[in-house]
């Protein structure tokens, strides 16, 4: 049950109103890994949707251009009134102008699937896009290295992700899901621990999401293909590897946005605290253990 | 204990303005002359990574004709707009040759019919742009490295380096020419072709007739269409823009291997 060790004790004020026990949550490797991802992500996402700009068209194969179907597609037409942008997916086509197919570039409405302040270069650059995203690529790499044999040496996964014997039953689970729709956090000793569905969201960013957007990355290059052949053949197709690219990204921002917002909830400045210094706060008071 | 709240500020200050900061400065990163040297050298770091994995050559994958894209999209330059190749491509290609020459013990001038009589070979590859999209051809031609060895290299060769018949760009320089090169070691691969024709037919303009460099295991922009000349250097520095090829540049990367 203890996960998280003790660091120290702050003595309590007489009328038992603040019962903190701090203790460390994150080690030093954990936190550095922790920001250096941040940075990385940020940069490989908005880069990466410059680099979709240029063929904001998604398929499913071996191979897909302009002529092959493509179940998503971002574009725009021109009308009357001037530049109209539309996603489809599938069948359905959403009026998406402003945003998506057509949007503001300085003072021109320009026919580009995302917006300028969501790619980096703000402007059309697909060398320099690619130029950040590599090299972004690479340090996210060697981090993710450094974070997994931490992990799996040092014991962090076994000991704070995989979640315990206890949390896995079927009523725990249940009683978890409802804590959070009431935004009931674990307070007291059960703070010491990630709560379950906390430990499977990090490892399933952390060992499957992550891992597949690199992997999925390295079957677009033409060059690994040739040097490991099972690459394409594991997501079904170069062009399926770029579709499942863009689906792992979109499903790592869903887990930021709730991350974030599961941040903010219980505790923000706590959270940011023990992800900065270690240092994380449990508030005993009305605890009976 | 007390929350700080003078360090909270500073810390809720110093995130969002890393925020703003990164968006409104990778624009003006990305123009600065030391962060785009660092950008575009993370190329050394990816290409000597995938020379270490392609040590021992291996093929790019070879599709059947099943697989064939229904429709190849046509890239770049779609006709040469030039008079010159309007007269080739009227008397169909019989005063077309193809010239190579620079660092080569016997500099040539090959006629499409020459390039026919020697072996070919045929494969059925996949065509990845560096926009991303993709499409399986079949392409037939001869051995870049066959014509090499005809023209005996001479010591120094390190490039081989494409000049072709299209402008992609209108300038009054001739800037805008396509050009592409590779080193020997891609020049010599077995799958590395001068193709003369496609999907079982003469190449059509729109892919680059008569001749057009097949370099799998590379992105599109490599595959230099229009040849008119092979050059052998020994460094493409003082050609044109310094960089190796006509989108090397305008800023993408001479290995395109990613």
């Amino acid at each position: 049950m203890k996960n998280f060790q003790a660091k120290r004790w702050r003595v309590a004020p007489a009328d038992g109103a603040d019962q903190r026990l701090f203790i460390r949550r994150h080690s030093a490797v954990v936190r550095m890994t922790h920001w250096i991802n941040v940075l990385c992500l940020s940069i490989l996402f908005l880069s990466g949707l410059q680099i979709l700009n240029a063929h904001p068209r998604l398929y499913w194969g071996e191979y897909g251009a302009d002529a092959d179907q493509a179940f998503i597609a971002i574009g725009s037409q021109k009308h009357g009134d001037g530049l109209h942008g539309f996603l489809r997916v599938g069948a359905l086509r959403i009026e998406t102008t402003g945003v998506l197919g057509a949007s503001r570039e300085g003072d021109v409405i320009t026919a580009r699937a995302f917006p300028a302040w969501l790619t980096i270069p703000s402007y059309h650059d697909l060398g320099a896009g690619r130029n950040w995203h590599f090299l972004f690529a690479w340090l996210l790499v060697i981090n993710g290295s450094v974070y997994l044999m931490h992990g799996f040496l040092r014991g962090h996964i076994r000991r704070d992700l995989l979640p315990n014997r206890d949390q896995l039953t079927l009523r725990h689970l249940w009683q978890e899901v409802v804590d959070h729709a009431r935004l009931h956090f674990a307070k007291g000793s059960a703070a010491r621990r990630y709560n379950a569905l906390q430990k499977i969201t990090y490892l399933l960013v952390a060992l499957v999401l992550l891992p597949l957007m690199v992997l999925t990355g390295l079957t677009m290059s033409p060059g690994l293909d040739a040097a490991f052949p099972f690459l394409p053949d594991l997501f079904g197709g170069r062009a399926s590897a770029r579709t499942l690219h863009f689906i792992t990204a979109s499903s790592l921002v869903l887990f930021v946005v709730v991350h974030v917002l599961m941040v903010v909830l219980s505790g923000f400045w706590n959270n940011v605290r023990s992800m900065i210094s270690g240092s994380y706060a449990i508030d005993h008071s009305g605890d009976a253990s | 204990m007390k929350p700080d709240f003078s360090r909270r500020r500073m810390l809720t200050g110093l995130m969002a303005g890393a925020g703003v900061a990164m968006l409104a400065g990778c624009d003006s990163m990305t123009q600065s002359t030391q962060f785009g040297a660092l950008l575009r050298n993370t190329e050394k770091l990816t290409m000597s990574s995938q020379r270490f994995l392609l040590g021992r050559q291996p093929l790019a994958r070879e599709y059947s004709v099943a697989d064939l894209s229904p429709v190849f999209r046509a890239n770049g330059t779609q006709s040469p707009d030039s008079e010159e190749y309007a007269h080739l491509l009227e008397h169909g290609f019989v005063d077309w040759r193809l010239q190579v020459d620079g660092l080569v013990q016997q500099p040539l001038s090959l006629s499409l019919a020459d390039l026919k009589r020697l072996p070919s070979r045929t494969q059925i590859t996949r065509h990845d742009c560096v926009e991303g999209w993709s499409a399986i051809g079949q392409w037939q031609g001869v051995h870049l490295g066959r014509i090499l060895d005809i023209a005996r290299l001479k010591p120094g060769a390190r490039y081989v380096v494409f000049h072709c018949a299209d402008e992609l760009e209108k300038t009054f320089d001739g800037s805008g020419r396509y050009y592409e090169s590779i080193d020997l070691l891609d020049a010599y691969h077995p799958q590395t072709i001068l193709a003369y024709a496609m999907n079982g037919k003469n190449l059509p303009v729109a892919h680059g007739a008569p001749l057009r460099l097949r370099v799998e295991r590379q992105l599109g922009y490599k595959h230099a269409k229009y040849l008119m000349r092979i050059e052998v250097v020994s460094a493409f520095d003082t050609l044109w823009g310094g960089r190796g090829g006509y989108w090397e540049d305008r800023g993408y990367e001479w290995y395109a291997g990613i």
